[in-house]
């Protein structure tokens, strides 16, 4: 099987700074991760290598930098990996993105299966994954809580049918729905998938040595207009900072008797609420 | 023909429109009242009555496409791509909103890609641009540390998804005017490929945090698993359900459904009651949203604070069953006076 799973490189905001006066965030200092679901994406992605045999191909879009997130995803136990990187790419947005992605994907050629992560941590948005689908025209599976089994026509000593699928489960609002996706899919992966592996020692040597050439748009075939900010629809006008405090009503209930008057208020404050 | 109006996705189940949909309609009616343009809501399902299609006329919709088909009874993502492309295509709405629930954060992506349009997930904030007539999509990014507003100047249809729960449901008017139009399904935009081959519910009852108006949330300040009968004992007689902290999570007191926070679920809940909590940045980023927030906390420099709309400073071993016992009384005075 030959597996890709699209990686993005994002700020580590478990710890978030922000700067007080422009509202952006403080990036010195702060390190940078793989997407902590793209994790989940990898591991699934090497659990069915091993099992099946094949390769799996980390890609990621982003600066010079972000290399180092295919060596990391190389260390896990991914065989080969993409850096898709040039300032034709800045400032994409997840369409631009999705397109870029996409015609990476066609590139690389005749693959199984692509695992992305639901969504990456810094822009929370969940649609780049279901963006490369529609753009390959993939059977697509977002929410993907197992991977139940992998049918592979040439495998099989039964007359089954001819054509290789996937079937997963889906973890939804209401519950776990179950589909069969024909091959070559896309699967987007929330965290009841599996845990994630650590780096392994002959993964790390490896991810060390390997050579990671960049390419860009001369390489690989794409429409120019559809690239970085120029073929991105949407675009950011203005940047906030939400207000952290609500400036709420903090009452002292430390002590006996104030005790029974703040538990009141609090009712009180439900009833005006019409919670109660 | 130039794009005009707009367009809210309504979601139906079993034949019954889902209260995210009015939802939406809140949201849409204004934007087309700024505008002075038509409002109209897609279904796209199996089952949906007419009758229950003017529901949404009710709740302010001028028009509503309706689609019925067996093929369409569940969301397969490629059919009700090609049903939607197809009418956009057609119509040409200038302004389409979808909810941000799983089948809308899978189907407008898939959507926008094909349309060229732009896409904006999870927004709070709706608003029309004054001077360009752009729609303004507001959405908290990195955590929720910041708002972005993101608009769409040149392409056609701007898309976005709405978080659930970050507005009132559009009440219904009885009586309100306006068309149901029911749209044959062309099966050559049946796509096939992938099958739906089974459902289960998930296990144990109240693990839908997400959707529920009331969270009553625990923390490590609990001490021990069971001790979160005293957040049951409190959701059961608000009506809520139980959510928690990672920590709490972590010790196993109660099952990873329940966490919120940025590795757990998000919540919009109308009331969230945060018991034992800190406040950290992670646990707030799944909250802070929450449209009332009650706050019970020994430390008074516990940053749950900073978000509470009230918020107690005490040995929650002491008030919660002082507050228990009162609800208690609440429910009982409720059953003399029905
Ligand atoms: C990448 C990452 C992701 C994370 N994701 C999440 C997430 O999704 N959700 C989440 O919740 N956390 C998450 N965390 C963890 C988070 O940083 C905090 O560690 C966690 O939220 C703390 O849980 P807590 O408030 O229950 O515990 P604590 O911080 O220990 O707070 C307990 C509180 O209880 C109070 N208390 C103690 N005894 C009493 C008493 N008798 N009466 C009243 N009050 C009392 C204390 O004053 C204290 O404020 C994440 C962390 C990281 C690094
Ligand atoms: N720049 C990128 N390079 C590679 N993969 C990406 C990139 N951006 C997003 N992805 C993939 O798409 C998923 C969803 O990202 P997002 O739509 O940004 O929330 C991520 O988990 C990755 O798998």
């Amino acid at each position: 099987m030959k597996i890709i799973t699209p990686i993005k490189q994002v700020p580590e905001t478990s710890n978030v700074k922000m700067d007080e006066e422009t509202g952006t965030m403080v990036r010195d200092g702060v390190e940078s991760i793989i997407n902590p679901l793209d994790l989940y994406a990898i591991e699934a992605a090497i659990r069915l290598k091993e099992e099946h045999g094949g390769e799996v191909i980390a890609i990621t879009m982003g600066p010079p930098s972000a290399e180092k997130a295919i060596r990391e995803a190389i260390a896990m136990g991914c065989d080969d990996g993409i850096l898709l990187s040039g300032r034709e790419f800045a400032g994409s947005d997840t369409w631009a993105t999705s397109y870029a992605l996409s015609r990476c994907i066609e590139d690389i050629g005749d693959y199984d299966l692509i695992f992305c992560g639901l969504q990456a941590t810094d822009g929370d948005t969940a649609q780049v994954g279901p963006g490369i689908a529609s753009f390959l025209d993939l059977p697509l599976a977002t929410y993907v809580s197992t991977v139940e089994k992998v049918y592979i026509a040439e495998e099989s000593s039964y007359t089954e049918p001819d054509e290789n699928s996937i079937t997963v489960e889906r973890l939804l609002e209401e519950g776990y729905e179950k589909l069969r996706l024909p091959l070559p899919a896309l699967l987007t992966v929330v965290k009841e998938i599996n845990y994630p592996r650590l780096p392994t020692l002959s993964g790390k040597r490896k991810a060390r040595d390997v050579e990671i050439e960049p390419k860009n748009s001369e390489q690989i075939e794409m429409n120019k207009d559809n690239l970085g900010l120029q073929g991105s629809p949407t675009r950011v006008v203005n940047i906030d900072r939400p207000k952290v405090t609500r400036g709420g009503r903090i009452i002292d209930a430390s002590e006996e008797g104030k005790q029974e008057t703040a538990v009141e208020e609090l009712v009180e404050y439900l009833k005006s609420k019409e919670m109660l | 023909m130039s794009y005009q109006g707009v367009w809210t996705l309504a979601e139906a189940k079993k034949g019954e429109i889902k209260r995210v949909a009015f939802e939406l309609l809140t949201r849409g009616r204004k934007l087309a009242d700024k505008l002075e343009v038509e409002l109209a809501s897609l279904i796209i399902s199996n089952n949906v009555s007419k009758e229950e299609a003017r529901r949404l006329i009710e709740a302010g919709a001028d028009k509503v496409y309706l689609v019925n088909d067996k093929r369409l009874e569940n969301f397969i993502v490629e059919n009700y791509s090609n049903v939607m492309v197809e009418l956009v295509e057609e119509h040409k709405p200038e302004i389409i909103l979808g909810a941000a629930t799983t089948m809308g954060r899978t189907l407008l992506p898939h959507v926008a890609v094909r349309l060229e349009a732009g896409l904006t997930a999870d927004c709070t904030e709706l608003d029309i641009e004054e001077e360009t007539g752009n729609l303004l999509q507001t959405r908290p990014a990195i955590g929720g540390n910041i708002l972005a507003t993101i608009h769409t100047p040149r392409h056609r249809p701007q898309m976005a998804t709405v978080r659930p729960k970050s507005t009132s449901p559009a009440e219904q008017v009885p009586g309100r005017e306006g068309e149901v139009v029911e749209i044959k399904y062309d099966p050559g935009l049946y796509d096939g490929r992938v099958e739906r081959l089974s459902f289960r519910t998930s296990e144990g009852e109240d693990v839908n945090i997400v959707d529920a108006d009331i969270v009553v949330a625990g923390g490590k300040g609990l001490k021990k698993a069971e001790n979160f009968a005293l957040i049951r004992e409190m959701a059961g007689y608000l009506g809520g359900v139980v959510g928690a902290s990672r920590d709490a999570v972590e010790m196993d007191w109660i099952t990873y459904p329940h966490q919120v926070g940025l590795s757990g679920k998000t919540v919009t809940p109308k009331l969230y009651i945060a018991v034992g909590i800190s406040g950290a940045i992670q646990h707030l980023a799944g909250m802070k949203t929450s449209e009332n927030i009650v706050a019970i906390n020994e430390d008074p420099d516990a940053d749950i604070f900073k978000v509470a709309d009230i918020g107690l400073i005490g040995d929650l071993f002491e008030l919660v069953p002082m507050l228990n016992e009162r609800l208690a009384r609440e429910k009982e005075v409720e059953k003399v006076e029905v």
